[in-house]
């Protein structure tokens, strides 16, 4: 398949599965406003994941359709980072995990907004309104809770215990990425992780929260190497596709 | 709270001459505001059932939910869930408009917790299959259009305003409930077998959400002369009978009803006495999800404690600082 295709399908995915994790607090949030702005979020990034799916049929130019790509593709050809298909945990994990990409999707879409492939930069330049926005909010989340009681700093500390490991492989390359950097179509995955950097580690040292410093780092998403959790989350997704293929619904 | 003040007759003093006035009002068509004198019973009435009606947004976001990470599309995917954001935000409105009475959203929402306050017994039942987020849409969503566009008529402001942007939400949820029935019902034989089923476990309870015969319903009348209420639960429910029947016949489905017949005399449809016992059993506490959904809102409140603390707490120290500068 071509770098492209797998390019587009890796910022897809990244959407696709988290908006399906976030969806997963429609009705059951801290409160109300809480609710309405989650799903608000969800609805967003699964928007933004099914503009990015049909691209990434279009490119791949047979008769295999958004829908597809979401309900028929086996978790192997999924190629999202590990990140996004991580449980939501509680608040604190669901609002880090989501401070994390929001400041990755701004940077990467302010680029994209620049690609030479129209239709992605167009893509990215409505997706990056949103995501501002989602950045926000988010960032604003992270305060609270780090500087907000004992039990939140407590909680948005082993959230950042545990999720911290998984922000490098957003930024990771390869040959193909290189090239299409080259092309002026994707985004330099170096740059973004060095304003990613900057950005992240200014607002922790607003708080009291502590950066790991060693462990292990996530990766291998886009070879489909994914963890345990996906593979669950898509029997459910896909379920009805499954089930009954070849229906319209 | 803010009940200081209010004006009204809560220290007993409904004195004939301001019940006089206040009718007269509600018999002129004028709204009735949230600073201007009311009988306590009527503001009792409101706040009991303006309450009900934002814990059933509420409570039924769940239902739907339920089938939210199952969704077949992307697009239905998103349908859904713009749709149930829109029941909450219905629930946002509501109690909004409550509080303008001197009810806390607090104390509502307590209230609901502790199973005090009723909801729509509508959302006591299981969303089985993908054809009940249709058969949600079109029949639960279809029989509350019919009750909260009389609603936007009714006597008291804010309520009257509430649902007049809610019912123009609410007819889109009910056109995507209607659709997806429509590709369910067209669709292969396991799909109009997953309609079929959906609209004979929703019809009963659907007809039910109208609350009990005019002759058994214990508000009614005050409700209507105060213009609370504009039509009775029996007329509504007719009402709805009679512009679902065709919307049914044009998806090719049976409603689960032998005696359902349009009688010429009338130029209504006769229907079968509907299982009363069933209504007031779930409203007492005995359907099938009262306990799964009421264990599910209580969950996700005592679960949302420590982070509306933190904001809370967070909030209350940047004011300090912002004092302190």
């Amino acid at each position: 398949m071509s770098a492209l295709y797998n390019y587009v399908l890796n910022l897809a995915d990244n959407t696709l599965i988290l908006g399906q994790r976030l969806s997963e607090w429609c009705g059951v949030g801290p409160f109300l406003e809480e609710d309405l702005a989650l799903t608000n979020t969800s609805l967003d990034i699964i928007g933004q994941a099914k503009m990015l799916l049909e691209l990434a049929s279009e490119i791949k130019g047979d008769d295999e359709t958004a829908d597809d790509l979401a309900f028929m593709r086996d978790q192997h050809l999924f190629k999202n980072v590990l990140l996004v298909e991580q449980p939501n945990g509680d608040y604190a994990q669901t609002m880090l995990r989501q401070y994390m990409i929001d400041v990755y999707h701004v940077y990467l879409y302010e680029e994209l907004s620049n690609s030479s492939h129209e239709k992605l930069a167009a893509i990215a330049e409505k997706s990056l309104k949103e995501v501002t926005y989602h950045k926000q909010r988010s960032e604003l989340w992270i305060k609270r809770m780090a500087l907000g009681t004992q039990e939140s700093h407590k909680r948005m500390q082993n959230a950042m215990n545990h999720l911290w490991h998984y922000h490098h492989e957003l930024f990771e390359s390869n040959d193909e990425i290189d090239e299409l950097v080259q092309q002026g179509i994707a985004a330099n995955p170096e740059e973004l992780h060095k304003k990613w950097d900057v950005e992240v580690k200014d607002l922790i040292t607003q708080t009291p929260l502590e950066i790991p410093t060693t462990g292990w780092k996530a990766t291998g998403g886009r070879v489909g190497h994914h963890s345990e959790y996906l593979g669950k989350m898509l029997c459910e997704m896909q379920f009805l596709q499954r089930a009954y293929p070849g229906c319209e619904w | 709270m803010y009940s200081q003040g209010l004006r009204d007759s809560q220290a007993g003093d409904d004195l004939p001459e301001l019940l006089e006035a206040f009718q007269k009002r509600i018999d002129a068509e004028e709204k009735i505001e949230p600073r201007d004198w009311m009988p306590s019973a009527y503001r009792k009435t409101l706040i009991r059932q303006i309450s009900q009606h934002a814990h059933s947004e509420i409570v039924g976001q769940l239902p739907e939910a339920n089938w939210v990470s199952r969704a077949p599309t992307l697009k239905r995917k998103l349908i859904l869930l713009a749709k149930i954001q829109d029941e909450a935000g219905h629930g946002l409105y509501l109690y909004s408009a409550a509080e303008t009475l001197g009810e806390s959203r607090h104390k509502m929402f307590e209230d609901l917790l502790s199973g005090k306050a009723k909801y729509s017994s509508i959302f006591n039942y299981p969303t089985l299959n993908w054809a009940d987020a249709g058969a949600v849409g079109w029949l639960v969503d279809g029989a509350a259009i019919m009750n909260q566009v009389a609603l936007c008529r009714t006597s008291y402001g804010p309520y009257s305003r509430a649902m007049v942007r809610i019912c123009k939400e609410e007819s889109f949820h009910q056109r995507q409930g209607y659709a997806i029935m429509l590709k369910m019902a067209k669709g292969s034989s396991e799909q109009k077998a997953m309609a079929q089923d959906a609209l004979n476990r929703t019809w009963g309870p659907s007809l039910m959400m109208f609350g009990p015969s005019d002759k058994d319903s214990t508000h009614s009348n005050q409700s209507m002369k105060w213009k609370i209420k504009r039509f009775s639960n029996d007329d509504l429910r007719q009402k709805f009978i009679d512009a679902t029947v065709p919307q049914a016949e044009y998806l090719g489905l049976t409603i689960p009803d032998k005696n359902l017949k349009y009688n010429d005399k009338t130029g209504h449809y006769d229907f079968s006495e509907i299982i009363w016992d069933e209504l007031f059993d779930v409203i007492k506490g005995n359907g099938p999800c009262n306990q799964q959904r009421m264990d599910a809102r209580n969950k996700a409140y005592n679960d949302g404690a420590w982070v509306r603390e933190a904001a809370a707490v967070y909030a209350k120290k940047l004011n300090n600082k912002k004092e302190v500068a």
